[in-house]
């Protein structure tokens, strides 16, 4: 393995050696050290890795990004790039990956609500986050180890056991132009206590051409009976690279109800992995990518059904433009003694170009009895005779193919609330496919 | 109005039209009748400019201006709508957004001012009534669900609201039942104007007895081959196609 030569390995060597936040701590930094050592050895995931396969980091591996922004606490952002998402939503905002304060609007945080940025619990008390920080194990890719390496900041959300959050919470990660190319790592702890009920808005917004890379982890525990609603609207600067993983827990009758809205970035991944390991445990998904140009989306979706009459219902659609490429991954496993469960993942996809290309691949792995377990995945173009009706009204082929678009996607955006986000999420799918493409 | 000259046209490599020759005016109802294979569709998909329909030879002018070299969106601006034998449906696409889209697009073609919402939810709930159409139509989305006579019907509520100069219609009495025909035709009948005029394509004389022609064409392999008044039509309906082509012996041989 070659890995440590490439220039991405070794600008990451050396963003290892700035001091951290929990540095000096001796169980952080002996996590941090062994992380720092496996990815060096390991590297970035190659496309060997079947989570990886049609996902290539071959470019990327010979650039080599700064650590931090030293700048990023001062940095102006737009306006513009903070729409308000609904009326009284309480909002934190990262810029670059560090937490802005005096962006941010806490003082709406709701009661049973706690939320801290991670380099604050490190500094004040670590202790508590041994679990979520400590050892790597063999799930672990390049990115993900990197992020135990490196990871700099986050947000520690918990919600306390009962508590009903009305108003979403909403989270904005911002790409700003910095002086050079900026790695940034955050790592997050989202944990929902017993019964209680939360809804975020995972917002990333940037501005064109900034080419920065952020690696994004985060843990989700949902305890009995607790429900998360969790959106994510990605419109991510068009040079950035954008890696996500998310690992979540549900326990007996808790409820995730996930949707993605993914526009923006020149590659986004996010790999989401759901273990269904209470009884009756339910996770419902709604996602779409629209891509143009060169961008590259990759959507796994990886669930483990691990309680007895778990639900999963998993609907995702993808567009691609241009020489764009899009990846959809849908993996349902089912392990013994998950009897009674219920899984599906149903993926359509739209290729608007010759140029572009959509690979989905649905994936079942059944170890238990009394499964319903289905899938289904088609790639096709936009339908001639429906253009023609729409042209033959008056309505001239760009914008017919935009409202055909958006469309074929609307059905992801189904459930997705307040109205003010829906809306919100509708305009920037009717925005996203340029005038000029034929 | 809409002249065609010596039209001929192929669909995937087969020539359809021959060399089909017609003028209208304004204010008149032209009814093409003909057996199938004739070329009927293919003349109402070759002026609203289906693509896959290639013109070799002649000429169309609509208004004075070449109708061939518009595209699809810019014949409908012009003022040439068809009504399609087979609506299509469009799931996810809400009628109302459709519908303002579609008229706001032709307004901003010609020149108009576009409507904002509240004033094309005041046209479009009127024409509704007038038409007679139930309201929760305008919150579904395009035909999807409709059923044969719905599609139809709704086609004609499309052109009630776009009011095109020339109308289409591709055998808009196919797969309806008595009753749908006549609620079609009436409203049909009900958008006759001395500035309109329509193109009625049928197989059967049965629509023009409620939508009463001014003139009849009989198309047969590609070309019209006879014209005449209302008569005509009852004429065929009596005798049969094979009676034209008895009486017009050059099409014989074919």
């Amino acid at each position: 393995m070659n890995a440590a030569l490439t220039p991405f390995v070794e600008s990451m060597r050396v963003a290892a050696e700035t001091r951290l936040p929990g540095s000096g701590l001796a169980w952080l930094d002996a996590a941090r050290n062994a992380a720092l050592q496996a990815f060096v050895q390991r590297g970035l995931p190659d496309t060997h890795n079947e989570l990886w396969k049609y996902t290539t980091l071959r470019a990327l591996s010979q650039r080599s990004f700064s650590v931090g922004n030293a700048n990023a606490a001062d940095l102006t952002v737009p306006q513009t790039l903070l729409p308000q998402i609904a009326a009284d939503a309480a909002r934190v905002v990262l810029v670059n990956g560090v937490f802005r304060t005096d962006l941010s609007i806490l003082d709406k945080l709701p009661t049973g609500v706690e939320l801290q940025p991670l380099s604050r619990v490190l500094r004040e008390r670590p202790e508590p986050l041994r679990f979520l920080l400590g050892v790597h194990g063999d799930e672990d890719d390049g990115f993900t180890l990197l992020n135990r390496a490196l990871a700099a900041d986050g947000l520690i959300l918990r919600v306390a056991a009962g508590a009903k959050v009305a108003a979403p919470l909403h989270i904005v990660h911002v790409g700003s132009p910095g002086e050079s190319e900026t790695a940034w790592h955050l790592r997050s702890l989202i944990e929902l206590g017993e019964g209680s009920s939360l809804d975020i808005v995972e917002h990333h917004v940037g501005e064109a051409g900034i080419g920065h890379l952020a690696n994004l982890v985060c843990e989700v525990n949902l305890r009995d009976r607790a429900r998360l609603g969790w959106t994510v609207v990605q419109t991510a600067g068009s040079g950035t690279s954008l890696l996500r993983r998310s690992d979540c827990r549900l326990g007996e009758d808790a409820v995730l109800d996930f949707h993605a809205l993914e526009l923006g970035g020149k590659l986004a991944r996010h790999e989401l992995r759901v273990d269904l390991a209470g009884a009756r445990s339910r996770f419902r998904s709604r996602g779409a990518f629209v891509l143009h140009d060169r961008q590259h989306a990759d959507t796994e979706v990886l669930v483990t059904h691990r309680g007895r009459d778990t639900v999963s219902d998993s609907l995702w659609r993808g567009v691609a433009d241009g020489r764009a490429r899009g990846v959809a991954h849908g993996r349902i496993l089912v392990l013994p003694g998950a009897d009674g469960a219920d899984g599906g993942f149903y993926n359509k996809n739209l290729l608007l170009s010759p140029d572009a290309e959509i690979d989905t691949r649905p994936a079942l792995e059944i170890y238990a009895d009394e499964v319903k377990a289905n899938h289904g995945a088609t790639v096709g173009q936009l339908d001639e005779n429906v253009l023609f009706y729409l042209c033959s009204r008056g309505i001239p082929r760009e914008l017919a193919r935009r409202m055909l678009v958006r469309a074929f996607c609307a059905v992801t955006l189904d459930g997705v609330e307040p109205a003010l986000l829906r809306e919100y999420c509708e305009s920037l799918l009717s925005a996203q496919l340029p005038e000029t493409s034929a | 109005m809409l002249k065609i000259d010596n039209l001929h046209a192929r669909v995937a490599g087969k020539e359809i039209l021959k060399g089909l020759s017609l003028e209208t005016r304004a204010g008149e109802v032209h009814a093409i009748m003909g057996p199938n294979g004739a070329g009927k569709s293919t003349l109402g998909n070759v002026l609203a400019g289906r693509p896959g329909y290639e013109v070799t030879a002649g000429t169309v002018t609509f208004d004075g201006k070449d109708l061939l070299e518009m595209e699809p969106e810019a014949r409908a601006a012009a003022g040439v709508f068809l009504a399609f034998q087979y609506p299509v449906e469009i799931p996810g696409v809400n009628n109302t957004y459709f519908l303002r889209a579609a008229l706001n697009a032709q307004r901003k073609a010609r020149g108009d001012t576009e409507l904002d919402s509240m004033q094309f939810l005041k046209l479009v709930r009127g024409k509704v009534k007038e038409m007679g159409m139930t309201p929760e139509l305008l919150n579904r989305a395009v035909n999807e669900g409709f059923s044969g006579g719905e599609k139809k019907r709704n086609e004609v509520f499309q052109m009630a609201l776009l009011e095109p100069r020339l109308a289409i219609l591709d055998e808009t009495d196919s797969g309806l039942d008595i009753d749908a025909l006549k609620q079609v035709a009436e409203g049909v009948n009900g958008l006759r104007s001395p500035e309109r005029s329509f193109l009625v394509i049928t197989h059967y004389q049965r629509l023009l007895d409620y939508i009463v022609p001014d003139f009849v064409h009989v198309l047969a392999d590609g070309k019209i081959v006879e014209s005449g008044d209302a008569q005509l039509a009852r004429d065929l309906e009596a005798h049969g196609y094979a009676w034209v082509r008895e009486r017009t012996p050059t099409e014989a041989h074919a």
